[in-house]
């Protein structure tokens, strides 16, 4: 399997007045196109450093990292969020849909970066909710789903520019043991139907049992890993 | 052609964000709503304002250049000595010559004054070649030492044909037995050529100065001079001026223009308190526009965060607020006009006696728009670099 990501020494530091905090120390992790890997760890670990980082939302304090081939640490601010709307989809835990627009609208928001006309961006869009089950639910805004379906509408709204990778921050956290269940279920079929690499940070091992690998963050550090 | 395709191309791309910046939009119905009305306000004052300075400056533009005006140097109030009129009239340069006196004219209330000036009729005439009279009419007029002549506008306000007799009343002159009522016959009715001011009353002033009591006869309130070319006007003010210099009543000789510009001045002190209040009014919307976008982008900083990890740059989240706060002013600015333009030509209707001119003109509106994309600009402008520099991971870790 080809190596989708590329990280060594990775070092992320955050300053609070003149005292240095080191969040990430000197990571070193590959993974594979096409991998479904579960990053685990207890609060403050670094795993959502490591997960901004990888997505190009905050900028690492030293080391390499490549997607793709790509050093996305060296891309401009400009640069960087292009590369963010082509190559990255984002699935959050609280889901974070804009509430004044539809599902169909918060699905389309990427595509509106892109150069399609209107009628292939809302095809694009129907075809994503599809494929999560809200076909029916188009013209419903934020409010008038559940918190199973925001977050299908979330992962329609990832998927919808077909990008490379999917970075999941917690997908499960807000949602009971159905609903979670039947977004691993999705993730999983995302992955094994349709390639897409997935990295999902987790609290919950039983989330993390649906990944193909597990890797465990404690301080910065990687200890451990299951496959 | 390759540069308009390019831009045409770019407005389609802008154009495509406009859902979901009306979508912000409507996030507070309530808060928008006033901030609209606000806006709504400040345009509609602004063009209703601009209509009255028009109205103001109108008879500005009517004025001569070829016609000077005598009067006296310390105020235009004060009188002068009739005899200036002759003294005035012998002057090298003089064309024709014509007195006028303010006499505070009105019909029945004294709140609603309508100029009304004695004056040497023939030679009056024959210096305003503007003012249109059916030839009769005007010969009537002229044969009638008890006759008025009557501006269009004020014979149909009061609803005067000729031959009609009519009382003109004065706040400022009596007559002989006390009265202040001078009953005249409508002899002539006037139009001014191109649509101008016809709300005027024009009096024969050998009659006018008949009846009055002796402290207030042989008093004239200026001089009308004409000169046969615009370029002599200064040499002959001068001349003017000289001749009655050291005299009780010494003389200040003007353009016409001038002389308007300055009595305009006077009414238009209160175009001047207008416009500051136009001016205050558009900063308080400012201020309202301002405050709601800051508190909109506040409010969405987590929204914005997300905009930007699905790749939105930093050029599109500043253009997205901007294209917002120019919207809110463009509505309430489009529809604050759209409401002066209707009350307008209501309120033309109605100030026709006093307000000649009053109109809400399509160079006002387009000034208005430079206005309104203008104040959206400098008040989004604040939010916008806020919401530009916004860090993702600051602005996701806000919920």
């Amino acid at each position: 399997m080809q190596p989708l990501i590329h990280l060594r020494d990775l070092v992320k530091e955050y300053r609070r007045g003149t005292e240095r905090l080191r969040v990430l120390d000197g990571l070193s992790l590959e993974i594979g196109e096409g991998e479904f890997v579960a990053l685990m760890g207890p609060s403050g670990s670094g795993k959502s450093t490591l997960l901004n980082l990888l997505g190009g939302l905050d900028r690492m304090t030293s080391g390499e990292l490549t997607i793709g081939g790509l050093a996305i640490g060296e891309l401009p601010d400009a640069a960087l969020a292009r590369w963010r709307a082509d190559h990255v989809g984002f699935v959050f835990q609280m889901y974070n849909l804009l509430p004044v627009l539809t599902a169909e609208a918060n699905v389309e928001l990427p595509l509106l970066l892109s150069d399609l006309p209107a009628a292939e961006r809302r095809r694009r869009a129907r075809a994503a909710l599809t494929l999560v089950g809200l076909e029916d639910r188009l013209s419903h805004r934020p409010r008038e789903l559940s918190g199973g379906q925001e977050q299908r509408v979330g992962i329609a709204r990832a998927i919808v520019s077909d990008p490379t990778l999917l970075l999941c921050d917690e997908p499960t956290g807000d949602l009971d043991r159905k609903s979670g269940d039947e977004i691993l279920d999705l993730l999983q079929e995302l992955n094994r139907q349709h390639g897409k690499t997935i990295l999902m940070v987790t609290h919950d091992p039983r989330a993390a049992a649906r990944a193909t690998r597990q890797l465990h963050l404690d301080k910065g550090v990687l200890h451990a890993e299951v496959r | 052609m390759g540069g308009s395709r390019l831009r045409l191309e770019r407005l389609w791309h802008v154009a495509r964000y406009l859902p979901l910046v009306w979508a912000s939009l409507r996030r507070r119905r309530l808060r928008t709503a006033f901030t609209i009305g606000s806006i709504f306000i400040a345009f509609m004052l602004y063009a209703l304002a601009g209509a009255m300075e028009r109205a103001f400056e109108r008879g500005v533009q009517q004025a001569g250049a070829d016609r000077l005006m005598v009067q006296h140097k310390v105020s235009f109030i004060l009188p002068l000595p009739e005899s200036y009129l002759n003294r005035v009239r012998s002057v090298d340069g003089v064309l024709r010559v014509s007195s006028a006196n303010w006499i505070g004219g009105y019909i029945k209330d004294i709140r609603e004054q309508v100029p009304t000036f004695p004056v040497q009729a023939e030679a009056y005439l024959a210096m305003y070649p503007e003012f249109e009279i059916p030839r009769a009419q005007r010969e009537a007029f002229l044969a009638d030492r008890t006759g008025l002549l009557a501006g269009r506008a004020v014979a149909q306000a009061y609803g005067w044909k000729v031959g009609d007799v009519v009382p003109i009343k004065s706040e400022i002159y009596r007559r002989k037995d006390g009265s202040n009522v001078w009953d005249v016959t409508v002899r002539a009715i006037f139009d001014v050529r191109d649509g101008g001011d016809s709300r005027q009353l024009l009096l024969h002033y050998d009659y006018f100065n008949e009846t009055l009591s002796d402290a207030q006869r042989d008093r004239i309130g200026w001089v009308m001079v004409q000169v046969p070319r615009p370029e002599q006007a200064p040499a002959v003010a001068r001349r003017i001026d000289a001749l009655f210099a050291n005299s009780p009543a010494e003389t200040k000789t003007q353009t016409e223009k001038a002389m308007t510009q300055g009595f305009m001045k006077q009414i238009g002190s209160i175009g001047a308190i207008l416009g500051a209040v136009v001016t205050a009014v558009f900063f308080t919307m400012l201020l309202v526009s301002a405050n709601t976008m800051a508190q909109s982008v506040r409010e969405r900083t987590n929204e914005i965060g997300v905009l930007k990890t699905l790749g939105f740059g930093n050029g599109t989240i500043l253009s997205l607020v901007l294209a917002e706060s120019v919207l809110i002013t463009a509505i309430g600015g489009i529809l604050g006009m759209g409401a002066a333009w209707l009350l307008g030509l209501q309120l033309a209707i109605a100030l026709q006696r006093f307000l000649p001119g009053f109109e809400v003109t399509p160079t006002t509106l387009v000034q208005g728009l430079v206005w309104v994309v203008m104040l959206g600009l400098v008040a989004g402008i604040w939010p916008a670099i806020q919401a530009m520099r916004l860090k993702i991971v600051d602005a996701l870790r806000r919920d």
